[in-house]
């Protein structure tokens, strides 16, 4: 169990409910939502369960439907259908102030009017609490999001790391049981946004908060989340953890969303234990593992990720006693893209396709590097291969 | 490097044409209703004394100013009937001030939260009237209000009242038609504040806990605050100075000061008394826009 910071839980008092949910049961159930602007269903039929103390990523393309369901959880905007369950009760149809839920906005939206202490203070104040509560509260904040000595500070007189941090503080300043951030880092630069992650998962360990986090950028939610549900036109292509997200994705469309990847477009010829043949037009014929749900004859896509594909100048040497049957692509080298921990070089395969593959600079000299037109084996295993519909 | 270089002819140009045109068209007139203001009338023309003449020389000149004297401004503090005109004035303009903020900001507000589009169409109806003469417009409402108006048939044909009602004449007809003419004065200084507030701070109010009346009391009004200041200026300058409005539909018992000006320049050919109300008018207009230039520098200061 995470530590928990001294005094009452305002957000739960405020809801005046229940502030657990039914052991064992979701802190969050999203039933069926939908929700339509016009004739554009933004969110349609979204069901989804949120355990009490995940580190949830809602990630998609902008215009996915993931701010408008974000929204609906914050009270913005009433699903016209579905429920939506905060631990059990019914919220859908609550108004925004009624809720036991925060959220980090994502510019912010910090008060200007406001010194940094009153921006804290604004929800607690609304809650009721007595003078001396707030004040140990915030002061508990200022600490929490590093804050001291600029508690008087307008938010114009704040760099942009530092609103950052008063939007946090201010959303978990009444104990929220569910924190949704819209892009929280989308407006920090890059140094910066790494510290902060590693900030916002550590903060949420230790204070044991459910928190819901909507991105459009993978690798935010890759780093951050225990669990990442992948939005695309409204609905939920694939809830996962980051992992399994990455390394078995559901369909082409969100291997070639999650990170970069090789697809090769073909039909299975013929099955040979747990192996499946698979001629491409591109590649040649592959052998890959067998999916864990069976797959029937007809079109698929080979998918193998960049760091998976082995380059060598030679054919690798089959090594005594493996029976694996290792896929080799003669190609050569089209273009060659350095970026510091890893090289990315692009093979032009003699079969025709092209072949991305990402190694990794493990030695500071680079005499196994390779250059431009030189002659290549590429060479990845069975399991490395994802087999999906095409 | 020479400083001095950085401002080149144009650019000094710019900077002293302000004051050219305030000394222009505010400070030498200022001087000479204030130099009227301190003469004495006189059945002459022009209708007062002492004259300055240049041509005259220079003791005539030292003659002319030890002539000058406050008696009239002495007057003005002594006789009831410019202290009851500045009174009125002012109560008329505070009354009138706080009716036209209560009424234009809900317009205001509801213009700035309309779909973008409906924006324009919604700014272009408060500014329609202008493109009619204000006075026709002005005597449209007496039209309106008279014994046999619009607004009696209209009341009679309803049956809510069983005789014609007085309105013209009255506070109440005086004080429609300075809200009626004022109106656009105070709601395009509160849109334009309104509309560029961002909508998301008020959701971040109510997602804290605050219900809609504390949104808008703890979040809108004091964002809106530059406007409501710009809009009251806007409109309590020019109603304390109002004179067509009272004259045309309130009664003739108790007169603002725009009207006492008006009989003692023109009725009573008093230039001098008349000179003095209107630089007594001017101090009291300068201290609401002596505060609120204060208010505003100290908004600059705390940082936007």
């Amino acid at each position: 169990m995470a530590e928990e910071l001294p005094g009452t839980d305002v957000a739960a008092e405020a809801a005046g409910g229940d502030a657990y949910p039914a052991a064992g049961g979701p802190l969050l159930r999203i039933e069926g939502v939908a929700k339509a602007f016009g004739t554009f269903r933004a969110v349609d039929g979204v069901s989804l369960d949120i355990k009490a103390g995940e580190f949830f990523a809602l990630l998609g393309p902008s215009g996915c439907g993931k701010t408008t369901l974000l929204r609906m959880l914050a009270g913005f905007e009433a699903p016209d259908e579905g429920r939506i369950l905060l631990g059990g009760k019914d919220i859908a149809q609550a108004l925004p102030h009624e809720r036991p839920i925060n959220m980090m906005f994502q510019n912010y939206a910090l008060f200007p009017h406001l010194s940094v202490r009153d921006n804290i203070a604004f929800g607690l104040k609304r809650a009721g609490m007595a003078r001396a509560d707030i004040a140990t509260r915030v002061a508990e904040m200022v600490a929490l999001v590093k804050l001291e000595g600029l508690e008087k500070r307008k938010p114009d007189q704040l760099s942009g790391g530092q609103r950052q941090r008063v939007a946090l503080a201010r959303a978990l300043a009444r104990r929220p049981q569910l924190l949704l951030l819209d892009e929280p880092l989308a407006a920090l630069d890059k140094k910066l946004r790494e510290n902060t992650q590693g900030e916002l998962m550590e903060l949420q360990r230790r204070l044991g908060m459910t928190f819901i986090i909507v991105t459009h950028d993978q690798e935010e939610a890759m780093t951050m989340a225990s669990r990442i549900g992948v939005m695309k036109s409204g609905k939920l292509a694939q809830v996962a953890s980051p992992r399994e997200l990455y390394e078995a994705p559901r369909s082409r469309w969100i291997a070639e969303f999650v990170g970069d990847i090789n697809l090769f477009d073909g039909e299975s010829k013929l099955r040979d234990g747990h192996r499946l043949v698979i001629g491409t037009r591109d590649a040649g014929a592959l052998v890959v593992a067998e999916p864990r749900e069976p797959v029937g004859a007809g079109r698929f896509s080979v998918a193998i990720r960049p760091e998976k594909v082995k380059l060598s100048r030679r054919a690798p040497a089959s090594e005594a006693g493996r029976e694996t049957a290792i896929n080799t692509l003669d190609g050569v080298i089209a273009d060659i893209c350095y970026l510091g921990g890893t090289t990315t070089y692009k093979v032009k395969l003699d079969t025709g396709g092209m072949l991305q593959a990402s190694v990794a600079n493990s030695a500071r000299i680079d005499v196994d590097a390779y250059s431009l037109n030189q002659h290549v084996v590429a060479w990845f295993t069975p399991d490395d291969c994802v087999v999906l519909p095409s | 490097m020479s400083s001095r270089r950085i401002f080149a002819r144009p650019a000094r140009f710019a900077a002293i044409a302000p004051y050219v045109w305030m000394g222009l068209f505010f400070l030498v007139p200022f001087a000479f209703v204030l130099k009227i203001s301190l003469s004495q009338t006189a059945i002459a023309q022009p209708p007062y004394e002492p004259v300055f003449d240049l041509a005259a020389g220079w003791d005539a000149l030292k003659a002319a100013f030890a002539a000058l004297s406050i008696d009239n401004f002495k007057l003005l503090g002594s006789d009831d009937i410019y202290v009851f005109a500045y009174v009125r004035s002012l109560t008329v303009a505070v009354t009138a001030t706080a009716l036209l903020l209560l009424i234009g900001y809900p317009i205001a507000y509801g213009m700035a939260r309309l779909p973008k589009r409906w924006q324009a169409v919604a700014m272009v109806l408060v500014i329609v009237p202008f493109w009619t003469s204000f006075l026709i417009r002005i005597y449209a409402w007496i039209n309106i209000l008279q014994h046999d108006g619009l607004l009696n048939q209209i009341l009679l044909a309803l049956h809510l009242v069983s005789q014609p009602v007085v309105w013209l004449s009255t506070d109440t007809a005086m004080y429609l038609g300075i809200v009626y003419s004022y109106l656009p004065f105070m709601i395009l200084p509160l849109y334009a504040t309104l509309a560029k507030m961002e909508p998301v701070l008020e959701e971040a109010a109510s997602d804290l806990g605050a219900p809609p009346w504390q949104v808008f009391w703890l979040v809108t009004f004091p964002l809106s605050l530059p406007g409501v200041g710009a809009g009251v200026l806007l409109c309590f300058i020019p109603i304390v100075g109002e004179f067509v409005i009272p004259d045309l539909l309130a009664g003739s018992n108790s007169l603002m000061i725009g009207q006492t000006l008006w009989l003692e320049f023109f009725t009573n050919k008093d230039w001098p008394v008349a000179s003095a109300a209107a630089i007594v008018l001017l101090v009291v207009l300068l201290v609401p826009l002596l505060l609120y230039e204060r208010l505003q520098k100290r908004q600059l200061e705390q940082g936007r």
